[in-house]
């Protein structure tokens, strides 16, 4: 494997990282209007960890800034208003996650669940949306710069993409607020994960069976098959109580479709719907051999640190938040 | 009004306000840090008092600086994609380095330590707020070489056009060492962060002026007081050498810089640094010009003689290098700029070496307006650290990459005016609102106080206001 494909690979790894752990915490912000009086002990089951999870963007984010420049400036300029929406949507999160304790106040709470809310569905479903136009193609031409507009970027597949994060988004954070949570908080989980699951299954079934359609390979085909299997698995699991595998279930679903996505994309990075010739690829998109090396050197020493005190910080606040 | 002017604004306006947070975090971390450990050390409760009423201080700013600070990485490839394509195989770099050595750190130590009180024994739990504070410091480094890279480019080839490589016509990084050990770079670091202990420092300061006036705990918070006035002198040294140096490698690798921040329209030798003057940027001169002789010359070379290069000499020198063009940044703005850091800096900084001797061996002034002043400081010092950065960043213009690259080229060419005007407003808006909203909940915090003092074998309860 070329050093350009190892970055394809790595940027895959933190953006799947960043969706199945930030993904239950989007999940836990969703749910707030149903988890009713059992808010508080679902936000404190995500507040040690929700912002070490956000860092698995800002540093896919800035992988993809060292290892494909290209790639990076055509995508994030040319998804300006979602990404725009993306942004502000984790600013107002973030601060009402932060600040939602801090005045003993309901009007003050209920203005920081609705930032926490909206912060949370946004990002959930753009995302989805930016990745699902990213494997199909935009308008770009031999200068590299993205011209298609909103409403292109708004089609079927794509939009179909931002209910497919935002549903398994949601349904990891319910199985996470039952895993994580007991007595009656345990049980409203339970309830949406039987709600979500439903919506959330036929909404990937449908959305992987496009892609898989559209850019399949024998490879992604087994895994986006594999991914709806544990979805089913997860749903199941959560229902009957053993939340534990049904959160590594609805986690590797997660990582799964985030595979498939980026499966599908190889060796494209943002595929040209004007010309083929335009696509930018893992080739022509990357960095010189020297930034490349010098990144996996840093990041093959650091990651696996990375994980290990953030695996720390999960196993220290591993106990059930008792309401 | 095009996308270019208005990106411009965007980031001006997102990145000054960023860093009304930054300082903060930096300095008050370790502060936090330092008080807990005294705590620890001494077991002495209002040290633990004080570490958890200043925690919840540093808690309330450090969530605005994380939320603003995601808006940064963004920023660059939705607004400068053209730079963001030249530069990324260089300047992408330390920012992956940031997040990966810097900000994991930071944010995962952080939740544990707030959630941490109850949960971890005491040891480790003062190890946590120690990693959050090294972490926030490290990220200073990074993202500090990064713009030192743009106003003096290190370590780096640019391949052209035609090249067979897949980086043709951009920078290619070359040597990560050059640009981590930039000149500029650790100056820029060492004085950065040397303002933003200041800072710091007289926010500790200005909250215990405040607790003090208002008759509470005076014992305590002479004690902080004392500890933010201590940080404020010994960072002050540290700025002024630094600012020495910075002013130094000013001269050598941005001589325009020095010149336009001093309206310096003509070589003069020796050249005097000005302390007031009224210009006239079209006629290239100044009607009046207040200067105390032979200063600029020391500044800028450590002697009294030497010559100090002129505006209008080094526009000539620019366009015999760099083809025609307007090659001198805004004159006026990087004048006042320069004088404003330097003396709402020295001011501050001033306030907190006269706070040590006032406060000195037990002593506390009983005059209100001492008080007040001291609380003045604050602002100041953080007016001090913008303006520092509006002397670095228009002092750039008319470069983002000096000599490789204009802002002018650097603008997304695919993003309409439109669009940035909807982000622009969107940003000032959300910004405005939030300011509101974190300055009422400071504000709250400070009156209210600290906690009251708990019976000394209990065990430090979670504090409600801490978690969720």
């Amino acid at each position: 494997m070329d050093l350009p494909t190892v970055w394809f690979v790595a940027i895959a790894v933190l953006w799947t990282g960043y969706f199945v752990l930030e993904g239950f915490d989007f999940g836990v912000g969703m749910l707030l209007p149903v988890l009713g009086r059992h808010r508080r002990a679902a936000l404190a089951a995500i507040g040690p960890v929700w912002d070490g999870n956000e860092v698995w963007l800002i540093t896919a984010i800035g992988a993809m800034f060292a290892a494909f420049p290209v790639w990076y400036a055509a995508t994030l300029s040319g998804f300006y208003l979602p990404m725009l929406l993306v942004v502000l949507a984790l600013i107002v999160r973030g601060v009402a996650l932060e600040y939602r304790g801090k005045v003993d106040d309901p009007a003050w709470r209920a203005r920081c669940d609705l930032g926490i809310v909206v912060g949370s569905v946004v990002p959930a479903f753009v995302w989805g949306v930016v990745f699902a136009d990213l494997v199909r193609g935009v308008e770009l031409g031999a200068d590299g710069v993205v011209t298609s507009s909103l409403l292109d970027l708004l089609n079927p597949y794509a939009l179909l993409g931002g209910v497919v994060t935002s549903t398994l988004f949601a349904l990891h954070g319910a199985v996470f607020v039952a895993l994580k949570t007991d007595g009656p908080a345990r049980l409203v989980g339970r309830a949406a994960v039987r709600r979500i699951a439903p919506v959330a299954i036929v909404a990937l079934t449908g959305f992987l069976a496009w892609t898989v359609a559209d850019h399949g390979r024998a490879w992604t085909t087994a895994v986006a098959v594999a991914a709806v299997g544990l979805l089913v698995a997860g749903a199941v699991l959560a229902v009957r109580g053993r939340e534990g595998w049904a959160f590594v279930a609805t986690a590797v679903t997660i990582a799964a479709l985030t595979v498939v996505l980026f499966g599908s994309l190889f060796p494209a990075v943002l595929p040209s719907l004007t010309d083929p010739a335009f696509d930018l690829t893992v080739a022509n998109a990357a960095s010189g051999p020297y930034t490349l090396g010098l990144l996996s050197w840093v990041g093959g020493i650091f990651l696996p640190v990375v994980i290990a005190y953030q695996s720390w910080s999960y196993w220290i606040f591993r106990k059930r938040v008792t309401a | 009004m095009d996308a270019l002017d208005l990106s411009r604004w965007q980031f001006g306006i997102t990145t000054i306000y960023h860093f009304l947070f930054v300082p903060l975090t930096i300095g008050l971390s370790v502060v936090v840090a330092a008080l807990q450990t005294a705590w620890h050390r001494t077991k002495r409760p209002e040290y633990l008092r004080a570490t958890k009423f200043f925690g919840k201080l540093f808690l309330i700013n450090f969530a605005m600086g994380v939320v603003t600070g995601i808006v940064q990485e963004f920023q660059f490839g939705m607004n400068w994609s053209a730079y963001s394509t030249f530069v990324g195989d260089v300047f992408g770099a330390p920012l992956a380095l940031e997040a990966l050595l810097a900000f994991f750190l930071e944010s995962t130590f952080i939740g544990l330590w707030i959630f941490g009180w109850d949960r971890l024994p005491k040891r480790v739990h003062l190890a946590t707020i120690w990693l959050a504070a090294i972490g926030s410091n490290l990220s200073a480094f990074f993202i500090l070489a990064a713009n030192a890279w743009m106003r003096h480019p290190v370590g780096f080839v640019v391949d052209p056009p035609a090249s067979p490589l897949g980086t043709a016509g951009r920078a290619r990084l070359t040597d990560i060492v050059a640009v981590l050990t930039n000149p500029q770079a650790i100056s820029t670091y060492v004085h950065v962060l040397g303002a933003s202990f200041v800072v710091a420092g007289l926010f500790v300061v200005a909250v215990s002026a405040i607790r003090i006036m208002r008759g509470g705990e005076r014992e305590m918070f002479r004690r902080t007081m004392r500890v933010g006035l201590a940080t404020t002198a010994v960072a002050g040294i540290v700025v002024a050498l630094s600012g020495h140096n910075q002013a130094q490698l000013m001269a050598q690798y941005s001589p325009m810089k020095l010149a336009a921040a001093e309206a310096l329209w003509q070589t003069e030798q020796p050249a005097g640094f000005s302390l007031f003057a009224i210009g006239d940027i079209e006629g290239s001169r100044n009607h009046l010009n207040v200067q105390i002789p032979y200063l600029l010359s020391f500044l800028a070379t450590d002697t009294f003689s030497a010559p100090v290069e002129g505006i209008t000499e080094l526009q000539a020198q620019s366009v015999a290098q760099y083809g025609p063009g307007d090659y001198v940044p805004n004159v006026p703005v990087l004048y006042w700029a320069f004088r404003l850091m330097m003396g709402l800096g020295m001011a501050g900084v001033g306030i907190g070496v006269a706070g040590l001797w006032l406060t000195r061996r037990g002593r506390l002034p009983e005059q209100r307006w001492m008080y007040r002043l001291a609380i003045a400081a604050l602002p100041a010092a953080l007016a001090a650290n913008i303006f520092g950065w509006v002397l670095t960043e228009v002092g750039r213009q008319p470069w983002t990459v000096v000599g490789e690259l204009l802002t002018a080229a650097s603008v997304s060419p695919g993003v309409s005016l439109v669009e940035v005007a909807i982000s622009l407003a969107a940003f000032t808006a959300l910004y405005g609102a939030l300011a509101v909203v974190e300055a009422r909940l400071l504000w709250r915090y400070v009156k209210a106080g600290p906690e009251p003092a708990e019976p000394a074998v209990e065990k430090p309860d979670l504090l409600p206001s801490f978690g969720y």
